[in-house]
């Protein structure tokens, strides 16, 4: 099962953590450092792979993605495939780069609850559901919708447009 | 950014987002912060606050919490949002509970309600929201509350419910597996949902499930297979082709599935080598979701029952995986060779070189994986060369949880393989002088224990040159300063029991050693304490020897000091140690019997010695003492609690509505009694629609006539395959293919090796390969490969060389050639790397292969001990090199030199005699030098001989 998502910048600063066991506030940072400590040290053209046991404990593995100024960091444990999850963080990003249209790492910061959306149709509890990122694109288009129609009924009409959500 | 016109946040929330970023320190962010807490703190507890303002705050809040600061003060705001009706407001509120919130929070309580209500929802993002929060936020005590809404939604209309309920209920089962174990077969019918989505997600429960209890999931092997076949045959739906590959991430699932239920079973295993084969060969290499794949498969082949054209295919995988630049994909192939090496051992040999360059690489995830790999498949032949670099790396790195894990890999292969009590003794020296203060402390009595015992046999010569030994290198560590703990007590020990057994130092001295100990760690109390004892025993042993005990007088000065000790243990020791010295030899003899440290101390744990004192003690008038079972007044009332307590757990919380207990009970028993017949949990009828029902009812009458539940593959085909394809022509293609692979069987696994070796090598041949390499690939390979090496050195000899060997009577001439060649590019030395074949025709009669094997051995057995005499020598290059400077010197005989004297280098010749010669003209060769080793290593490769020293060694010698 996955054990945590997080995506940083390389600067270190911390831009999504979503962990799958629950984990005090405390804890989290502790690791999500942990864990920028080891990408800082990697050097370019290396694997993608690293052995987090010393981070996360028994059994976890470490596959990060670099993409301009972010790190995408899967932690998870033997039942997943390291190769498949490179391409897992593949498909978020392909997926966050068509929700978005040239994704960039402020998009993550400020659409910080549409990332989680999204993150929610991929992985449910630690675990893949949804792995095409024509359908999560699909299902995260629809709540988007019926959110938006659940506001224009719930609130006031005229400011529902100014802030709607992507 | 900003793509679809702005950022639906306010100016604040951007304005905080920027101006952390803009931070210079880690201070001013948390200025920032806190800053900002002080806002939203201010702000929420605004009664009136709009609730598109409240979503914000609410975000803000989540993206404190994630900067590492404390926002519980608006959690409960969080939950307020969930009760919300506007959808947004909802999942905004679901989100930031699910971040903010553990299953054991007080605040749960206030949500399991509306869960309960929102899971009911007839909009379904209302339900996932829910089902969401469920997943996280339901303990165990909870999970009875929501149980019964979510296995209703498993029948939902909408597949993306349907995935996440499973899902849910599949967290149930991780939390507390007793809750739903009636519902567990609820998984297997989601495995036949119409939607691919449902069904790819429910893989994840079922290998975890299947990971628990292997046996009760053999039935659904076909299944299984049939998937599998058909993702393959892309009969899903094209949205779940990635990089052209069809549903990748289902075909992985499926076979870490096919690997756990094929393991060690023939027959399950036989279903599925077909389909296995059919993904090797039309997986897409090129791309990673491929090779991912790809990797998978070489998983599941190296677990299920060993099929020869699989093992072939997988072999075939490996070796592009260990050929690819990607690091990734030598990663995978590292980790699928130590997989693969556990069924056939040989292939390791022909990537040796691949393995050695990853040993070699500076990914340092690359490297960890290979040792990895190494630890696999280390045996007495190449323990050595493995457990030198091992330690080598563990001396390099600063992670302690790696350094304590490599240290004892090593400590366990030293146990295991060590060729001699000496290396032994040295390797562990090593481990505990570099990490000794990582190892666990079981490790450090465990060598204790070796040292005692000795290895096993009954031969006491070498216990006791073992435990000399280590009492030489112990005395000799001694010196070096800050030595671990851990070791130290070792030391101590080991000089205590045995530092005077073989008569070489004296009492005086090795006391003289315990007292330097004792005080150049004098903050160390266990340290001392081992010392103390140590010196009491050395004194025993002097006593019951009948000598003459003198104390030296910085002992006496430092028994004074326990004497006095704060540690009440320390001067126990100190005072035990005074009263055995006052004793005579017999008393001594009796309580310190000398080298009883392995002999079995019983126990007396019914403590009958005390018997006596308790019968005085009764007659005295004492109550007599009654056992904790037999205290008949006291069970009665811990049973009590007990009973009161199960029941507090099991009913301490009500989430049933107490309007309708009809609904409640209705909902909770359908599972088990209805789960054998009907394909739907829960008989909803208003959930199910027209086209939902209409693939059931056909399986469902399939079903009928067998009581259990069981998969109908038809209906799973029906479903995405084209309308055209039965069951039936599946099933007759797959047997044929069965007896197709009975053919393979047949063919056996040797034609299959000796081809892929041909194939590999032909590849390989062109790749330049420093000699260092080479020789560190021998050692650590060639043990393994002896017995193979005489029959396929034919596919084994790169083409510079080949037509050395190719044919006997040829070899001759065309090494005349050779040498002619090479003299003529002034490297005339070169031609010693053909020394071997000039050897085997100068003894012609015996069979030169074996001979030379047989030189091989012992070679290898003294290089440990030779070693340290080339050590001086070889200061640039491994030790590991020491194993080739061994030359049996009866190869090298008259004709050899002849030879060599043929060649432009005839002083040296004369000077050194053939096998020095060789190192010398090899080191004057310049530039080719790498050229000519490398062929020299291949020559070796193929078993002929050990013949040319390292070079690097005598080019310090002579320049």
């Amino acid at each position: 099962m996955i054990k945590a998502v997080m995506v940083m910048n390389t600067q270190g600063k911390t831009r999504l953590a979503k962990f799958y066991e629950y984990l005090p506030v405390e804890k989290q940072q502790e690791l999500i450092r942990g864990v920028f400590a080891v990408l800082c040290s990697r050097a370019e053209n290396v694997s993608n792979f690293i052995d987090a046991e010393s981070i996360f404990g028994l059994d976890s593995r470490l596959v990060y993605k670099h993409f301009a100024t972010l790190y995408f960091v899967f932690v998870f444990d033997s039942s997943e495939n390291e190769l498949a999850v490179l391409d897992l963080i593949q498909v978020f990003v392909e997926t966050l780069d068509r929700c978005f249209k040239n994704v960039c790492e402020l998009d993550v910061v400020f659409n910080y609850s549409k990332v989680h959306t999204i993150l929610d149709v991929m992985i449910f509890g630690g675990q893949v559901v949804e792995t095409s990122s024509s359908e999560i694109m699909k299902a995260v288009e629809e709540i988007s919708k019926l959110e938006a129609a659940s506001n224009s009924i719930a609130l006031i009409p005229k400011s529902a447009s100014g802030w709607r959500s992507r | 950014m900003g793509s679809q016109g702005g950022f639906y946040q306010s100016k604040e929330f951007l304005d905080l987002v920027k101006s952390i970023g803009e931070a210079r320190s880690k201070a001013e962010e948390d200025r920032i912060v806190l800053g900002e807490i002080d806002t939203l703190k201010r702000r929420i507890s605004d009664p009136d606050i709009p609730k598109r303002k409240m979503k914000e705050y609410i975000i803000r809040l989540v993206y404190v919490e994630m900067l590492g600061h404390d926002a519980s003060f608006g959690y409960i705001h969080a939950v307020k949002m969930t009760h919300d009706d506007s959808l947004l407001v909802k999942r905004t509120g679901y989100l930031a509970v699910t971040l903010f919130l553990n299953e054991d929070h007080d605040l749960i309580i206030l949500i399991v309600n509306t869960i309960q209500k929102d899971l009911k929802s007839d909009n379904y993002l209302v339900a996932c929201a829910a089902l969401n929060a469920v997943c996280k936020l339901i303990n165990e005590e909870t999970i009875p509350a929501v149980l019964p809404q979510v296995v209703e939604l498993l029948a939902h209309p909408k597949e993306a419910v349907r995935k996440k309920a499973t899902m849910a209920l599949h967290r149930f089962y991780q939390k507390s597996p007793s809750s739903v174990s009636h519902l567990v077969s609820n998984f297997r019918k989601r495995l036949c949902d119409n939607d691919p989505g449902v069904m790819g997600a429910t893989l994840c429960p079922l290998f975890e499930l299947i990971t628990i209890d292997v046996n009760s999931y053999k039935d659904l092997v076909m299944s299984f297979v049939s998937i599998l076949k058909q993702v393959t045959e892309r009969r899903l739906p094209k949205a779940y082709d990635y990089h052209q590959m069809p549903a990748p991430f289902i075909q992985i699932k499926l076979l870490k599935i096919l690997a756990l239920l094929g393991s060690g079973d023939k027959q399950a295993s036989e279903n599925m080598y077909t389909v296995v084969g059919d993904i090797f060969r039309k997986c897409d290499s090129s791309s990673n979701i491929g090779n991912a794949v790809l990797y998978e498969c070489i998983c599941c082949v190296s677990s299920i029952y060993p099929n020869p054209k699989l093992l072939e295919s997988a072999a075939d995988a490996i070796s592009r995986f260990l050929k690819s630049d990607s690091h990734n994909l030598k990663y995978m192939g590292i980790d699928a060779l130590g997989r693969l090496i556990k069924i056939s051992p040989e292939i390791a040999e022909q990537h040796q070189l691949a393995v050695i360059d990853c040993l070699e690489d500076p990914d340092d995830t690359l490297k960890r994986k290979t040792f990895e790999l190494l630890y696999k498949m280390t045996k007495s032949t190449n323990v050595e060369v493995i457990v030198d670099r091992m330690i080598d790396y563990m001396i390099s790195i600063n992670d302690n949880h790696y350094k304590t894990e490599i240290a004892s890999r090593c400590v366990e292969l030293a146990e295991q393989f060590a060729p001699s009590n000496q290396w032994f003794i040295q390797t562990m020296n090593k481990v505990f002088a570099h990490a000794g203060d990582l190892v666990n402390t079981k490790v450090a009595h465990n060598l204790m224990r070796l040292i005692a015992e000795g290895f096993g046999e009954d031969d006491d010569t070498a216990d006791s040159q073992l435990r000399s030994s280590a009492v030489e290198s112990y005395l000799h560590i001694l010196g070096e300063p800050k030595l671990p703990s851990v070791f130290l007590q070792v030391i101590c020990w080991v000089l205590g029991e045995y530092g005077t057994a073989d008569g070489r130092y004296s009492a005086s001295y090795i006391t003289g050693k315990l007292c330097d100990v004792a005080e150049a760690y004098s903050d160390d109390e266990t340290v001392k304490a081992y010392a103390v004892t140590a010196l009491m025993k050395i004194y025993a042993i002097e006593i019951a020897a009948g000598r003459k005990v003198d104390m030296l007088p910085e002992c006496q000065s430092l028994m004074e000091e326990f004497l006095a000790s704060h540690s009440t243990d320390l001067q126990q020791r100190a005072y035990e140690l005074q009263a055995v010295i006052g004793l005579d030899a017999h008393a001594v003899e009796s309580i310190m019997p000398s080298d009883a440290s392995c002999e079995d101390i019983e126990v007396d744990k019914a403590l009958s010695f005390l018997n006596g004192y308790i019968e005085d003690s009764i007659e005295k008038g004492a109550q007599p003492y009654i056992p904790e079972s037999e205290r008949s007044g006291m069970l009665n009332i811990s049973n009590f609690r007990n009973q009161d307590h199960h029941e507090a757990s099991s009913h301490g919380l009500r989430f049933e509505a107490y309007e309708l207990p009809k609904q409640t009970l209705q909902s909770r028993i359908p599972p088990a009694s209805l789960a054998s017949t009907e394909l739907v949990p829960v008989s909803e009828p208003m959930y199910v629609r027209e086209s939902y029902q209409t693939t059931i009812v056909p399986s469902a009458s399939s079903d009928a006539g067998s009581t259990e539940l069981k998969l109908r593959l038809d209906g799973v085909q029906k479903k995405w395959g084209r309308q055209t394809h039965s069951p039936a022509t599946s099933t007759s293609s797959s047997t044929s293919q069965k007896t197709v692979n009975g053919i393979t069987q047949v063919d056996g696994s040797n034609t299959s090796n000796s081809r892929t070796r041909e194939t590999y090598d032909s590849r390989k041949q062109h790749v330049e390969i420093t000699p260092e390499k080479q020789k560190l690939a021998a050692s650590l390979f060639g043990g393994s490969s002896k017995s193979e090496k005489k029959p396929a050195t034919g596919h084994k000899i790169p083409k510079p060389s080949s037509h050395v060997v190719e044919k006997s009577h040829a070899r001759k001439s065309s090494m005349e050639i050779a040498s002619e060649k090479k003299a003529s590019f002034q490297q005339p030395p070169d031609l010693l790397d053909f020394g071997e074949p000039t050897v085997k025709s100068a003894a012609p009669s015996v069979d030169p292969f074996k001979e030379l094997e047989g030189l091989l051995e012992p070679t290898t057995q003294f290089a440990s001990a030779e070693n340290h005499g080339s050590t001086a020598a070889a200061t640039k290059s491994p030790d590991m090199m020491g194993l080739y400077t061994e030359t049996p010197a009866g190869i090298y005989d008259k004709d050899d030199s002849d030879i060599l004297s043929g060649l432009s280098n005839p002083p040296v010749t004369n000077m050194f005699g053939g096998t020095t010669s060789t190192q010398v003209a090899q080191s004057s060769k310049g530039p080719n030098l790498k050229d000519a080793l490398e062929k020299d290593a291949l020559v070796r490769q193929m078993g002929v001989t050990p013949s040319s020293p390292n070079p690097n060694l005598f080019k310090d010698l002579f320049g």
